[in-house]
Parts: C-alpha cells; sequence; structure tokens
C-alpha cells in the first residue's frame, strides 16, 4: 500500500504527473489550475522530473506545443481552466482528430463574463464536442488515481486519443486531502512504456494533419466518432485494472443508496459528495432517494445509465453549465436524450446552480429534492425548457 | 499508387487520418479542375522560360524542342503562364472546344 499523505490536491496531481514520468509539460499558468504547474516546473528544475518544460507564451501555443510533442512519440502533459481552454480551443480539437493521447488536467472554472475565478462546468461544456475522452474526478485521491488512468487510457495502441481530466477549481484544487500515493513498483506495474500508434520519424515519414477534401472529410470524422466509441471497453478496463493494482476501482457510473430509490439525484464532480450528505438526510426521514454519479463524460455511458435510472420515477439532474435559451444544462439535456423512449423513463427535473464558486450545500440539496416532489405532485409533465435555476434571488 | 479519396471507406481511415506513403499528393489530378487551357504559339515563343517559372504548380515543362509545356494532369488553367507571358504567345483556351 502506497504512503498516506496530507497535501493540497494540486501538488499531489503534480507527483502523479512525475510518476507518470511524463517527457514534456507545455504550460501557461491560470488560476486555479496554477499551482499543479508550478510544482511541475518546480520538479523539472529540481531535477526531480527528466521532462522538458516549455514555458509558452499562451494557451494557443500550450496545446500547439503539445501536439508536436506527442507527435514525436513523447508522453505529454498539460493543465489548464476556463479562459485558458478557450484560447487553446482550436488546437484541442486538432489533438483528437489526430489521435494524440495528450493529458490534461482541467481545474474547471466560469467563462466570462462577468469575469469570474471561481468553480463551475461552463468551461468543459464549451469543448463537449472537441473528441477527448472526457472524465470527472471528484476529489484529490481520485485526481491522482485519473492521472495515471489517462495515460494508459490514452496511450492504449486501441484507443490513441487525448483525456481530459475534469476537476473542480478551488473545491478541489486548492484543498488540503489525504491522498495514498502510489509505489513506484504499482505504477510501473500498470503504466507500460508510451509505443505510439504514429510517430514523425525521419526512418519512417508520414504526413499528419493533412488537407481533407469534402470526398474525404465524413469518412475521416465518421473513423474518429467510431475511436472515442470504441475506447470505451478499454476505459473499463483501465478502471477495473487500478482496482486489483491499488485496491480502488471506479466506474463510468457510480451509485450510492440506490436501493429502492425512487427519485434520484445526478451529479458530477465534487457536488456528488455534498449530494451524499443530503441523500443521508433524506433517507433517515425515509424518503427513498439515491445518487447517480457520472464520472464517463466521453464517451457517453449510454447502457450504464439506463441501468442505474431503471425503478427511478423522478431524476434531478443537476447542471452547473448553461445552454443559453436552450434546454437548460447540457447534461440533463443530454440524460433525457439517452432515456428517451425507454420504458417507465423518469420525469427529469433540471436543475442549474453552483455558477462561478457559489456554495451548494447538503441543504440546498435537500430542498431540490423538495421542490421536485412539488413538481411531481403538480402531475404535469416535466419538459425540457422547465429547468430551474436554483438560488437565484429575485 | 494510393487509392482515390472516393474509394475510401471510414475503415480504411488510418488513425489520426494520416498520410503513410510519402509524397503521394503527386498522384492528386488537379487537372480536374481546369476549365481552360495553355495554348503555345511556337512562332512567337522565344523559349526564355517565363511561364515554367511562374507556374504555381511546377506544371509547366521544358520539352526536347526546347519549347515548353503543361502537363495537364496538374494544370488547374490558372492562366499566370499566359498573363506573365513577355511576347504574348500563351493563349488560354476553353477546354469545350
Amino acid at each position: 500500500m502506497g504512503k498516506r499523505v496530507g497535501i493540497e490536491n494540486s501538488i499531489a496531481a503534480a507527483d502523479a504527473v512525475r510518476m507518470a514520468n511524463v517527457d514534456l509539460v507545455a504550460a501557461y499558468p491560470i488560476t486555479p489550475q496554477t499551482h499543479i504547474v508550478e510544482h511541475l516546473a518546480e520538479l523539472v528544475a529540481d531535477g526531480e522530473l527528466d521532462a522538458e518544460f516549455v514555458p509558452v507564451e499562451s494557451e494557443h501555443s500550450a496545446m500547439s506545443v503539445c501536439c508536436g510533442s506527442s507527435a514525436m512519440g513523447a508522453r505529454t502533459f498539460t493543465c489548464t481552466s476556463s479562459q485558458g481552454l478557450a484560447l487553446m480551443n482550436e488546437i484541442v480539437f486538432i489533438a483528437a482528430s489526430l489521435r494524440l493521447p495528450i493529458v490534461m488536467i482541467l481545474a474547471n472554472r466560469s467563462l466570462s463574463g462577468p469575469l469570474s475565478i471561481w468553480n463551475d462546468h461552463t468551461d468543459v461544456m464549451s469543448v463537449r464536442d472537441c473528441g477527448w475522452i472526457q472524465v470527472f474526478a471528484d476529489n484529490g485521491q481520485e485526481l491522482f488515481d485519473h492521472v495515471l488512468f489517462a495515460y494508459r487510457v490514452a496511450e492504449d495502441p486501441k484507443v490513441s486519443l487525448p483525456v481530459m481530466i475534469n476537476i473542480d477549481g478551488f473545491i478541489v484544487t486548492h484543498v488540503i486531502e489525504a491522498v495514498e500515493y502510489w509505489e513506484e513498483e504499482q505504477v510501473r506495474k500498470y503504466l507500460p512504456e508510451f509505443k505510439p500508434v504514429n510517430r514523425l520519424h525521419p526512418d519512417k515519414p508520414i504526413t499528419m494533419g493533412a488537407f481533407g477534401m469534402p470526398g474525404i472529410f465524413s469518412e475521416a470524422k465518421k473513423s474518429q466518432d467510431q475511436a472515442l466509441l470504441d475506447s470505451k471497453p478499454h476505459i473499463v478496463k483501465a478502471w477495473d485494472e487500478m482496482a486489483k493494482v491499488v485496491g480502488r476501482g471506479y466506474s463510468s457510473v457510480e451509485t450510492y443508496k440506490m436501493e429502492g430509490a425512487e427519485t434520484a439525484f445526478l451529479t458530477m464532480g465534487s457536488f456528488s459528495e455534498t449530494a451524499s450528505i443530503a441523500i443521508d438526510r433524506l433517507r433517515e426521514q425515509g424518503k427513498p432517494v439515491g445518487q447517480i454519479k457520472l464520472r464517463l463524460w466521453r464517451p457517453f455511458p449510454f447502457d450504464e445509465i439506463r441501468e442505474a435510472v431503471k425503478g427511478v420515477k423522478s431524476l434531478i439532474v443537476i447542471d452547473r453549465a448553461i445552454s443559453y435559451g436552450g434546454p437548460g444544462g447540457p447534461v440533463s439535456s443530454e440524460i433525457r436524450s439517452a432515456l428517451y423512449g425507454e420504458k417507465n423513463m423518469p420525469s427529469v427535473a433540471g436543475f442549474l446552480c453552483g455558477f462561478a464558486g457559489r456554495d451548494v450545500t447538503a441543504d440546498d440539496f435537500v430542498k431540490m429534492h423538495g421542490k421536485t416532489e412539488d413538481l411531481v405532485k403538480a402531475a404535469k409533465p416535466v419538459r425540457q425548457e422547465d429547468y430551474i435555476f436554483y438560488g437565484v434571488r429575485e | 499508387m494510393p487509392k482515390s479519396e472516393f474509394d475510401l471507406g471510414w475503415k480504411d481511415i488510418e488513425p489520426g487520418c494520416t498520410v503513410s506513403e510519402p509524397g503521394n499528393a503527386a498522384q492528386y489530378r488537379t487537372g480536374d479542375w481546369r476549365s481552360i487551357r495553355p495554348v503555345w504559339d511556337h512562332t512567337k515563343c522565344i523559349k526564355c522560360g517565363v511561364c515554367y517559372i511562374f507556374c504555381p504548380d511546377a506544371a509547366v515543362h521544358k520539352n526536347n524542342e526546347g519549347y515548353f509545356d503543361a502537363d495537364l494532369y496538374y494544370c488547374k488553367g490558372c492562366g499566370i503562364c499566359a498573363q506573365e507571358c513577355i511576347t504574348g504567345c500563351i493563349k488560354m483556351v476553353e477546354e469545350a472546344e
């Protein structure tokens, strides 16, 4: 068993990147990602990590350098937040289309404006369709574990896709928690050497990023979409393998107190832990409430979601991003789509909350449950556009 | 010789849409784009090679007699050779003619 240390989660994440023995880090500092890359810069400067640290002048360059590095066959890491992600946007899409196994931690932060440095999921939802594997970690331990998981999945020759690890900015990144470090031996066992599927090398010249005429573009996109869909069993295998190596496994969709649950919260990220406290309270009051945590956002776990909601009459979906003038939030919208046409489909109540670091407490989750009960009692169908902007002052 | 893009199904696409055969862009028939083509009048041509130098697709070649021809596999019919020709010996004619 690895050593358990009390440490800031960002520092632990940087240590996990060190243990993955990356070859190159290219990053530009942005709150609340800063501590992760600052610590990596220190590790490289102190000779504890034998890697190139490229202090780029923008996030657009950060992701561009990462693409070049990964194309050369180097294990590559970057990290950003919010406006940084927005600035690197075009290259984020290119990394996926080139099938480059880059790993990025996204310390989730609100997109401007108004200008904010605090946490919500508006940044990640802006790149929902970028083609990366996207996972959510709830706490420091999950973040540490998922750095090593991400490299294993990304570099799996049957996958060869970039992986984005989402972690709530400040709420998780700047908090000191007990994190169990992996032993070097466990890392060696879990994470094989990187052998790229494609590599720029003079011995075998290839072209990456060629022009795609209308006659080939659709086929290229179908091939990319299928690669992301086909990554799913390899993702599941990597979690199962982690359980064997370090005794902690994960799943695409995880549940809490779902036995006999008629109402269920569906959460992503650190809000999951707060919602669990509310569920304990509601269960004490005899309410049949459970929780579904969505860990894997892309590729979307359709079967697991359908299985998890069986027997549920009312689903409360928490969204931390807004689809302006549309269906409320991207998560509730996708959950409805995934369940559309299913027998005994639960009603889906969409709640928007927790923007730019606004606290959402266990009491708030209890209140959301109450509001949902009222909706159900009103016996009117809850439609897509009936989402509730929770906690907003009139 | 690589397959034409229209003969490739999605399963034929290499991961990342990479091109693993170097230089195969030379197989691409850009001559398909052409609607007009250059014709040289050898009575006016002074064999200066300005057409050869200006052709943006390197589609103009010198023949055995020292005159210049367009390789119609690549020539897109842009007309730059005719525009730049010092003696005005190159005429662009409709493909339909």
